[in-house]
């Protein structure tokens, strides 16, 4: 009776360590990983490729673009994601690492835009912002009067920063520091604003240049000392951070008209009952300025991938075949209900090729 | 003698007084709970009541071979592969002739959900007869028409603040006025898996999602929690230093906060032992974890409880320590035991932060057949929906917090039940 009950627990320990190694090799649905930003795109693409073919549906975690590049990078083997999304381009050094792990050949696919909307409740005034102004109010230190010096951000009212701004408190609501969103904010808007100043502007030229001759470290500090100033926001209360969701930012807006949120374009489309974007230096935020590029808080979105994969986890081909199809990303495709902003129709053409013919990326 | 009784008396009086302002506090504190729970209970009813109804519209199908690009000798695959989107745009245009410009034209599709392709599909190829004729079929309606007939959408406001613009409230009234508009008990919430169309989205992948977590935990942290819990509290030598460090180890693992489980399960379990991602059994061992400090510790006051007496008079008439144990103090300690477990188990079923490190936040559209398939757990789909953009899905968010609560209660009276049926006294 004993022997027989050891030996059920022999076979059942044993075919529990077999079942875990069986499971490592058998994956039958894409893995997808990355920004929370095209999560919203990536998904509908993934449900509609899953009822159209039958398939199983692709899996999609939202990791943010910085944590799905690190999945994705770990390694070959068929554990690890076989796509994964980003609100920004790969750097070089996740590039670097992915091919020290043996991920030699990446597909890389640009899906179109996203607008980073500075809103306000319709019940409030309609603002009209340049990067300058914005920078201004929300930066830790700006410029003091004596060129290349920084003072502690004195502005608490918009007023203050410009006469025909309204006579409100600065209070901002935005995404945390680990967002995407909040990256490109503080890349494209804060960092725009930072660079009206010329000699700030000078230590950027000034990084490149000890960069070219060589000097590395002299480079680094550089870029170092002008992101410092141009990305640091200030902790004094007039930026708010609100978590990760975008939609507690716009009840938020809603409850305090006075009050300005950072979030992304969808969300802006979503609301536009409740929620009114900013004119950023001069341009109102539509579909049509940020597709051509004259909105200026907007940035490219992309998915990369792991082109060892393509055969041996079913369905890779099909799904860039379908989030790369004119029905999909087109100007007049399902993504775009969704707020995303299409490529022109030759970038949308060049990029459907080399997808589709699953051209490796070279940096 | 008088002048004591005097003294007596007013002491007396400021005795009562501090009672009754004491009672006054205690109801006045359970009073503002009972409001906190009433508010956040009628704000989540109302909110998600309506997830509950879901507008159909009934659209007549011109089913032409022709614009599904069929020849006379179709293949099934042929009939998977047809273009029905084109069928379904062609209909509507001919039910609302007239119809110009991109825009337009692009609001018009949107009146019904996008399944309606796939509907219309399957209803072909089900019954292949249908082809070349005309059918009235009914459609899940596009969210926006959704929330406008449950009265999401405000007519009197100006047009550029609503998302049904003048043209579409038209048709709208079209469509009602011919009674082709229908709010019917919304059955595909609870039949249908996560999608990111809200007129499409259901619960029952988080639903089955979660029962297989839970039955993982289940069948890891019972027999683990209650062998320690056994061992602990009738084997373990007393005042021995290990077994103490062990046990202020368990109580404070139990403070410990959830998501270093979550670290810890991706860790081992997902780095060492090579388990998938985002699958119930991953999400079931982790839980575990998290459950375990409270099991044991629940079924250690549950054997503490049963008297002495039980023991020594099984142990006198000449059973051996374990014979007691199983025979006599593990029975009488069973309901306290099955109480623990239920309410760690409750814990569990509402545990969202270990579950983001194993990659269980996700959407997945497929309804997990078993536990090695991908799937999320209640209250990470409640989650996520709340963090999406399209409006029609906070109603659907409060709706899943309707019946993750539901679920909560059942388990909750559960315990209560089994306390009171096989509670002893002593």
């Amino acid at each position: 009776m004993k022997n027989i009950y050891k030996s059920t627990m022999v076979v059942a320990v044993s075919s529990a360590i077999l079942s875990f190694s069986h499971l490592a090799t058998a994956r039958d649905h894409i893995d997808v990983v990355g920004s929370s930003t095209v999560y919203p795109f990536s998904t509908v693409v993934a449900e509609t490729y899953g009822k159209k073919t039958g398939g199983k549906t692709p899996k999609i975690e939202s990791t943010g673009s910085g944590g799905g590049m690190k999945l994705f990078c770990a390694g070959n083997g068929i554990n690890t994601p076989d796509i994964t999304n980003a609100s920004r381009r790969i750097k070089l050094s996740e590039y670097n690492k992915c091919q020290k792990n043996g991920v030699k050949d990446i597909v890389e696919v640009m899906i179109g835009f996203d607008g980073i909307a500075i809103a306000n409740s319709k019940k409030g005034p309609t603002f009209n912002l340049s990067r300058r102004e914005l920078f201004l109010a929300l930066a830790k230190q700006v410029p003091g009067e004596k060129t290349g010096t920084l003072i502690d951000n004195p502005y608490t009212k918009w007023s203050d920063i410009s006469w025909n701004l309204p006579n409100t408190k600065i209070e901002v609501l935005g995404p945390p520091p680990t967002s995407g969103t909040r990256d490109a904010f503080a890349e494209l808007a804060l960092q725009g604003g930072c660079f009206t100043y010329d000699w700030i502007k000078q230590i950027k030229k000034d990084s490149k240049i000890a960069k070219k001759s060589g000097n590395k470290t002299l480079a680094s500090q550089l870029k170092k000392k002008y992101k410092t100033i141009c990305h640091s926001v200030r902790e004094d209360g007039a930026y708010v951070e609100v978590g990760e969701n975008d939609n507690l930012i716009v009840e938020k807006l809603r409850a305090n008209p006075k009050a300005l949120g950072v979030f992304g374009f969808s969300f802006l489309d979503q609301n536009s009952d409740v929620v009114k974007g900013a004119v950023i230096d001069g341009v109102n935020i539509d579909f049509e300025a940020i597709s051509d590029g004259s909105y200026p808080i907007s940035r490219p979105l992309y998915f990369y991938v792991k082109k060892s994969h393509v055969g041996k986890i079913p369905g890779i081909k099909e799904f860039i075949a379908e989030f790369t199809n004119e029905d999909t990303w087109g100007e007049d495709g399902y993504l775009t209900d969704k707020g995303l902003i299409p490529l022109s129709d030759d970038e949308r053409q060049k990029m459907s090729d080399s997808a589709n013919s699953l051209t490796p990326l070279k940096m | 003698m008088t002048g004591n009784t005097e003294k007596i008396k007013l002491k007396l009086a400021k005795r009562y007084a501090k009672e009754k302002r004491f009672r006054l506090y205690g109801i006045s504190a359970i009073a503002v709970s009972i409001a906190f729970l009433l508010s956040l209970l009628i704000n989540i009813s109302v909110t998600g009541f309506p997830a509950f109804q879901q507008t159909y519209v009934n659209i007549d199908v011109d089913i032409d071979s022709k614009l599904l690009n069929l020849n006379s000798q179709y293949s099934e695959q042929d009939l998977f592969r047809a273009n029905y989107s084109k069928v379904i745009k062609q209909s509507l245009k001919t039910m609302f002739p007239g119809v110009k410009g991109r825009k337009q034209k692009r609001a018009l599709r949107q009146l019904v959900s996008k399944s309606a392709i796939y509907q219309l599909r399957d209803f072909v190829i089900n019954n292949p007869s249908v082809l070349d004729t005309k059918q009235s079929l009914w459609f899940l309606a596009r969210d926006d028409v959704d929330v406008f007939m449950k009265g999401g959408i405000d007519r009197s406001l100006p047009e550029s603040d609503r998302r049904l613009k003048d043209f579409q409230l038209v048709w709208v009234d079209k469509l009602l006025a011919q009674d082709r508009l229908e709010k019917r008990f919304n059955i595909g919430f609870f039949t249908e898996g996560d999608s990111r169309e809200p007129e499409q989205a259901g619960i029952k992948g988080a639903i089955v999602g979660s029962l297989l977590t839970m039955l993982v935990t289940m069948f890891m942290s019972f027999p683990i929690g209650v062998a320690a819990a056994i061992y602990l509290e009738e084997f373990a030598p007393k005042d021995n230093k290990w077994v103490d460090l062990i046990e202020i180890n368990i109580n404070n693992l139990a403070a410990v906060p959830s998501i270093v489980f979550g670290l810890l399960g991706l860790a081992v379990f997902i780095g060492l032992f090579g388990v998938p991602r985002s699958v119930p059994l991953i999400g079931g061992l982790v839980l575990t974890l998290m459950t375990l400090p409270t099991i044991i510790i629940t079924s250690r006051a549950a054997l503490k409880a049963v008297p002495p007496s039980i023991r020594e008079a099984a142990l006198g008439l000449g059973a051996s320590r374990v014979q007691t144990t199983f025979h006599h103090v593990v029975p009488a300690a069973m309901p306290g035991i099955l109480t623990g477990t239920i309410i760690g188990m409750a814990q569990a079923l509402g545990e969202t932060a270990p579950l983001l490190m194993i990659g269980m936040v996700a959407f997945i559209a497929n309804v997990p057949q078993g536990i090695t398939d991908p799937s999320t757990v209640l209250p990470v789909q409640i989650y996520l929906w709340s963090d999406s953009p399209e409006r029609a899905f906070t109603e659907r968010t409060s709706a899943a917090i309707m019946v993750l609560l539901g679920f909560l209660i059942v388990m909750n009276f559960l315990a209560v039940i089994m306390r009171k049926k096989f509670e002893k006294k002593w």
